[in-house]
């Protein structure tokens, strides 16, 4: 059976995935329709989507500057990667939220896309 | 309106600030997001690449009613085969860079994708120049 495609809140995604708000808690209203899952932030680059959750098992700075650049609103740190308190310093100064979850990519991804986020390839 | 910032080789702590920098400034003059995005994902990949292959470089940003030019002018072994790094893949990027989620051979092209205008001319063991510009009325 084809998955309806829908919209989601933040706060939706971070209850999918059981995730922890590691900053953003007033953005959480926020909604995206697209998911993008990559370790690669040249990648993550390449997209013209707004609107959109980063899947990343990727934690340091450049993962927060690449979502910064990109305009991606959320990023969430997969397979209980944790960010540094320097991270949340620059994810809380452009105003993204920030999630980490304990699933890995895959699993992490299938929760979204089960319930509806969209692709963007 | 201009603006220069310096990058240091080597320095990925701080890779990405003078995007930042000239993202805030593109915000407050009130341009069309997706010309920021645009302007900022070719100066972003840029930076990163004379922090991951340079010993130093500056960033030259000219914001004009019609266009906005950044021009990046790095210290550095240059490139020997402008051709050849422009190809998706090709990349000469170390472990380190790799490891910081770059180094796959795709922001040269990607910087030229976003850009309206794009030229780049490097002088091996001398260094690189890259200067792109990106039209607002269009």
């Amino acid at each position: 059976m084809p998955i309806k495609q829908m919209t989601m809140t933040l706060k939706e995604v971070a209850n999918i995935l059981d995730a922890k708000v590691l900053c953003g808690h007033d953005s959480l209203d926020s909604e995206v329709d697209f998911a993008f899952s990559s370790d690669l932030m040249s990648d993550v680059l390449t997209t013209q989507i707004d609107r959109m959750v980063l899947l990343t098992g990727l934690a340091n700075v450049q993962a927060i500057r690449t979502a910064e650049m990109s305009d991606v609103e959320c990023i969430v740190f997969v397979r209980n990667k944790k960010a540094t308190q320097e991270m949340i310093d620059l994810a809380c100064e452009n105003s993204i939220v920030l999630l980490e979850c304990k699933s890995s990519m895959f699993k992490a991804s299938g929760l979204l896309y089960g319930k509806g986020l969209k692709a963007v390839f | 309106m201009k603006f220069e910032y310096t990058i240091d080789g080597g320095d990925f702590t701080n890779a990405g600030y003078a995007s930042s920098q000239v993202k805030k400034v593109l915000k407050q003059l009130n341009v069309d997001p997706k010309l920021i995005k645009r302007v900022v994902v070719c100066l972003y990949e840029a930076e990163v690449n004379v922090v991951a292959h340079a010993y130093s470089g500056i960033i030259y940003t000219d914001i004009s009613t019609d266009k906005i030019v950044v021009k990046l002018v790095d210290k550095g072994p240059g490139i020997p085969d402008i051709d050849l790094a422009m190809q998706k893949g090709f990349s000469t990027a170390s472990t380190e860079v790799r490891e910081m989620g770059f180094g796959a051979g795709m922001g040269l092209p990607n910087i030229k994708n976003n850009a309206d205008e794009f030229k780049l001319e490097s002088t091996v063991n001398q260094g690189t120049t890259l200067e792109i510009a990106v039209f607002l009325n269009q």
